[in-house]
Parts: structure tokens; C-alpha cells; sequence
């Protein structure tokens, strides 16, 4: 049994628009040491499936479906139990280091409360160990930085520190949402490279979410490509960049902007992009979420669930369409093309 | 062997005095009911309460100051011993408003749903009386005296720290760094006290000082209605009416306590104000 399990996740919101489901039906599952990247574009339930495995879904979000760590049914616990797990067993990276950090305590502070709530250090064990860990994740004189206020931290030193809190317990899971869009990308190279390194040191699992795909492809070993809160497809990285079986996904690589792309006698070439727009998730079809800007798409994948296929030949890369063959296909004439 | 002050420092200072100058004047007219309520329990010119019918109704001299009222009492000792007596009023009444207000409010805040309901239309509905109103109620019921006044003034204070700090605490609740505490797994008690008052502490500041204004207005017309402080205990509101009496033949009477309540009142405000341009320059800037 793996240690987080995930089975047909349904988030529902109730908006004033009428119930939005923002998960629907995904099912993943991840053990020790290994690495889900979740990608998507905005909207599309990333952050929502991270905040449903923690139980903190705005209040008016439902969770059915469910969730289990180590064994353990997190949708069963009450709210006193889920502060158990959250920041001990399950903790998470945020996308904004700049207000991540609550501006009027001192980083050492919030450093050790994780492990002044979860483990019961005293301050002092709790401080020796935070600097341990902010040396661990390369900030200099940390002993000196434990006195220091967030303003007087750089973005992505304040990152560093947010990965610290994340770790002082030793978590079982470590969600990092965006954790490098709001750093230069100078220092996101290096901070994704910090998450790896940690990750692989103790041995807990990553799930990273993110719109990057560079991002992904560097760091993790499993991709999972949500679309309007359904998974779409997932499988092993390189398979998945290999194979992109399905439209979506296709549609997302081919956006990502190219330096020199545009081939000989063309100085530019237009930005490639999915056309329409994420759906509302109010009025999402009954069937494929993506059906109404799929090119591919006819009239029955809007009103059917799509099945799940095998990718090739590889094991657990497994995508939802109708029409994977089409796909298939079409992608085998682009790169004929290329 | 102090250094002399240098022109610089002196400048720095009275740039500092001239930005901050609600600060300042505030500070100062505070301080002085301070200065007077505090002496007046050690020392008055007078005896606030002992009558010297002989020596009623006399002009401002030497011997008294500001004159004397229809009893013969130095109008000056019982100014003093009444700004005891507002201060008094303020800081009961603001307190009962600060502790069970910003309580609800902070409950509010953190239960959201139909509890927060709950506490804002019960503010709300509070809230419709003037407090005056409310206080003439009170005492109606309770009966008249300092402590029901008191009582009536602090109850008007609740639903307004209530509201204003479950407003504030409310746009602290979105704030990333909670949503980072709570995923630091942290209750919601622990990040109301550990987050939430922390950063709400200057508005409730500044609003205390205002109420403690308003607390010494209702508590002068209050005793000016004759069901707040009872007599012999000096106040100014009683004062007030005290000289109504007399207001066509000796109006000093009146101007001196009413003078008083001026100061301190606009004292309070301005040092609110001044509060808010310091605690919270954000607001400021676009003045």
C-alpha cells in the first residue's frame, strides 16, 4: 500500500453560480521518495487537490472520494486530528514567500513552532534545530537570521525559510505550490534543486504543483495533467514528454514559448495557444472537460465520461480520452513535420 | 556633562513635532487630565465638596482661580477631582468595550458562519441605540449612579470594538501567512492569538482612544440628566447643570467645566488621529 492515496477526489464549491466541482474523480497515489509534478493552467484544481489533502478548503468546498496517508482516512479526522497531520505528517510550500511569512514574528519564531506544536522540543532543542535546518537549506549566519524580521529577508531567502518550517517536522508528504513563480529565475534553479536534494536526502514524498512544464521536467519523476479538475493524463515523466497523448497536454506543450523556433526564413513566429478559455467550473460538460476546445472533439465526448487508456507500452502512463488514437496520430505527423 | 543639543537635533525634533502634531496636542491635553486627576487625589486648591455658602458665586481671583458655584465650592478643585471621575469613566467603560467586543469580534472572525451572524446582527441591533439612549435605559432599569453609567457606556462600547475588530480581523484571516499557519497546523484559537490580535492591535488602539472621548461626552451628559455621577461627587456634566441655573447671571460657570470637556474630548481625538497617522502611515500617504 502506498503511503498517500488518493481515490476519486471530487471538490465541490458551493458558489452562487450553483455547486462547482473543482476536483472531479482523481485518484493518484505516491510513496516514499517519490515525486509527483501536478500541472494545469490556472483554474484547473492544482491548488485545490493540494488544500483537500491538508482539510483546508475554503468553507464552502466539500470533499468526497478519499484520502489516505499511511493508512489512514485524513477526510475521517476531525478538525483538532487534521492539526495533527498538517505541518507533521503533510506540510506545505507556498506560492508567495513575501507573505507567507507573518510579518511580525521573527524567523526563528516561526521556525520552531512547528516542532513547539508537533514534536513538544523545548525552545531551546527547537531553535538549535532551526538552525540546523537554515543552514540545511543555505541561509548564511542562521543563527544571526533567527532574530531577523521577514522584511529583512530577501524573496528567496524567505523561501528558504518557508522550506525550513515545512521540514522541521520531518513530514511524510511536502506540497510545494508554485514554489519558484513569484523568485527570479535565477533562484529557481536553485531552490528547486534544494527541494530535490531534500527530498532525496529523507526520503519523503513530493508532490509539486505547477504551471512550468521546464519546471516539472526537472524535478519530478511522475506527472499527473489536470484539466478542468480532472486528471487527464499521467504517467512517468519521460513518457509523458515523450508521448503526449493527450490533446490537452499537446496543447500545453505546444504553448510553451521557444527561443529560435521560428525556422529558417520566419524571423518570428506567433506564440502557439490553446484556444478558448478554462471553463467555468460551474457549467463544465457532463463528459470530457476539455471537449469544447479540443480540436479533436466531436459531439459525444462532450456528454461522455472519457475512458482510460494504456499510453504505448509503458507502465502507468495512462490517459482519459475518447480519442486517443486521433491524438496519437496527429502528433505523429507534427513531429513527422518538424 | 551632557553635550549641548546641537540645531540639528532641535530641527529633527520639531520637523518630528510639526508631522506628528495631531500626536503631540493630543498627548499634551491628555496628558494634562491626567496630570489633574492624578494631583486631585493628592492635592487640591479647595475642597472639591465642603460648601462655603459665604464665599458663593465669586468671579475668578487669586484666592479662587476660576471662581466659585452657587455652593461656594472652588470651581478649579472640583474641574480636578472631576477629571478623576472621566477618567475613571473612560478607562472602565473602553475596557468592558475592548475585552468583550474585541472578544466576539476575534470569535467572529475565526467561526465565520452563522456564529459570526449571530455576534454581528446582535451588534447591529445594539448598535441602533445612541448611546445616550441606551444608557438612559440602563440606568432606568439599574437605577442611576457612576457604577450603572459606567455599566451603560461599556455596553455601547461592545458592539463597536466588535465590529471594528472583526472587520480588521477578517481581512487578516486572508492573508497567506494564515493560510501558512494553518497548513503549519496550527488551531484556529492559537493563530487568533498568535496572528490575528497581533495585527489588529493598532486599530483597536486608535479606536479606544476615540471611545474614551465618547465615554467622557456620555458620561457628561449623562450626569448633565442627572442619572450618571450623583452628587456630592464632583462631574463636569453636573457642573454643567449646576450653572444652567445661573447661565443668564454668572456664565463663567458654565464655560469652565464645559471648557474642560472640550480639551479633554478633543484631546482624545487628536491623539487617536495622531495614532492612526503613526501606527498606520498607509492611510495617511494619500492625504
Amino acid at each position: 500500500m502506498a503511503l498517500l492515496e488518493v481515490k476519486n477526489l471530487d471538490v465541490t464549491l458551493a458558489t452562487s453560480r450553483g455547486p462547482a466541482r473543482a476536483v472531479r474523480n482523481l485518484s493518484f497515489d505516491l510513496d516514499r521518495g517519490q515525486t509527483l509534478g501536478i500541472v494545469g493552467e490556472s483554474g484547473c484544481g492544482k491548488s485545490m487537490t493540494a488544500l483537500a489533502l491538508l482539510g483546508l478548503l475554503p468553507e464552502n468546498g466539500v470533499t468526497t472520494g478519499s484520502i489516505s496517508l499511511g493508512g489512514q482516512d485524513l477526510l475521517a479526522l476531525d478538525e483538532d486530528a487534521m492539526c495533527g497531520v498538517r505541518g507533521n505528517r503533510i506540510s506545505m510550500i507556498f506560492q508567495e514567500p513575501m507573505t507567507s511569512l507573518n510579518p511580525l514574528h521573527t524567523i526563528g519564531r516561526q521556525v520552531t513552532e512547528p516542532m513547539l506544536i508537533h514534536q513538544g522540543m523545548t525552545r531551546d532543542e527547537a531553535r538549535a534545530e532551526a538552525v540546523r535546518l537554515l543552514e540545511r537549506v543555505g541561509i548564511a549566519s542562521a543563527r544571526q537570521r533567527l532574530d531577523n524580521y521577514p522584511h529583512q529577508l530577501s524573496g528567496g531567502q524567505r523561501q528558504r525559510v518557508m522550506i525550513a518550517m515545512a521540514l522541521s517536522c520531518k513530514p511524510d508528504v511536502l506540497i510545494a505550490d508554485e514554489p519558484t513563480t513569484a523568485l527570479d529565475v535565477t533562484i529557481q534553479g536553485q531552490i528547486l534543486d534544494l527541494i530535490a536534494d531534500l527530498v532525496s536526502e529523507s526520503g519523503m514524498a513530493l508532490i509539486l504543483i505547477s504551471h512550468d512544464l521546464g519546471v516539472i521536467a526537472e524535478t519530478v519523476d511522475r506527472v499527473l495533467v489536470m484539466y478542468g479538475g480532472a486528471g487527464v493524463e499521467t504517467g512517468p515523466t519521460a513518457s509523458l514528454f515523450q508521448h503526449l497523448a493527450h490533446p490537452y497536454t499537446q496543447g500545453l506543450f505546444a504553448a510553451v514559448p521557444k527561443l529560435g523556433s521560428g525556422g529558417k526564413g520566419k524571423s518570428r513566429t506567433r506564440l502557439s495557444t490553446i484556444p478558448g478559455l478554462v471553463p467555468e467550473l460551474a457549467d463544465l460538460p457532463p463528459g470530457c472537460t476539455f471537449a469544447d476546445r479540443c480540436d479533436l472533439a466531436d459531439d459525444k465526448c462532450a456528454g461522455t465520461m472519457p475512458t482510460v487508456h494504456d499510453v504505448a507500452n509503458d507502465a502507468g502512463h495512462r490517459v482519459a480520452c475518447l480519442k486517443p488514437d486521433d491524438a496519437k496520430s496527429r502528433m505523429a505527423t507534427s513531429e513527422a513535420g518538424a | 556633562m551632557s553635550e549641548p543639543v546641537s540645531k540639528n537635533q532641535l530641527m529633527a525634533a520639531l520637523t518630528l513635532m510639526t508631522r506628528y502634531r495631531n500626536f503631540v496636542i493630543g498627548a499634551v491635553l491628555t496628558g494634562l487630565v491626567i496630570v489633574c486627576a492624578f494631583l486631585s487625589a493628592v492635592w487640591t486648591p479647595h475642597s472639591a465638596v465642603e460648601l462655603a455658602i459665604r464665599s458663593r458665586l465669586q468671579l475668578p481671583s487669586l484666592e479662587h482661580w476660576l471662581g466659585t458655584d452657587h455652593l461656594g465650592r472652588d470651581i478649579l478643585s472640583m474641574i480636578m477631582v472631576g477629571a478623576q471621575n472621566s477618567l475613571i469613566v473612560g478607562i472602565v467603560a473602553v475596557s468592558i468595550g475592548v475585552f468583550l467586543g474585541v472578544g466576539l469580534g476575534l470569535w467572529a472572525a475565526a467561526k465565520r458562519g452563522w456564529t459570526e451572524e449571530l455576534i454581528m446582527r446582535f451588534s447591529d441591533f445594539t448598535f441602533a441605540f445612541p448611546a445616550v439612549l441606551s444608557a438612559i435605559m440602563i440606568t432606568a432599569i439599574l437605577g442611576p449612579g457612576a457604577v450603572n453609567s459606567i455599566l451603560a457606556i461599556g455596553i455601547y462600547n461592545i458592539p463597536v470594538f466588535a465590529r471594528i475588530s472583526r472587520g480588521a480581523a477578517n481581512a487578516i484571516w486572508s492573508r497567506e501567512y494564515i493560510m501558512a499557519a494553518k497548513a503549519a497546523g496550527k488551531g484556529r484559537f492559537r493563530i487568533t492569538v498568535e496572528h490575528v490580535l497581533p495585527n489588529i492591535t493598532s486599530v483597536i488602539v486608535v479606536q479606544a482612544t476615540i471611545s474614551f472621548a465618547i465615554a467622557i461626552l456620555a458620561e457628561a451628559a449623562l450626569s448633565y440628566l442627572g442619572i450618571g455621577t450623583q452628587p456630592p461627587e464632583p462631574s463636569w456634566g453636573r457642573m454643567l447643570n449646576d450653572a444652567q441655573t445661573y447661565a443668564t447671571i454668572k456664565p463663567y460657570l458654565a464655560i469652565f467645566p464645559g471648557a474642560a470637556i472640550f480639551l479633554a474630548v478633543l484631546g482624545l481625538n487628536m491623539l487617536g488621529d495622531g495614532l492612526r497617522d503613526i501606527l498606520d502611515p498607509r492611510l495617511t500617504r494619500g492625504r
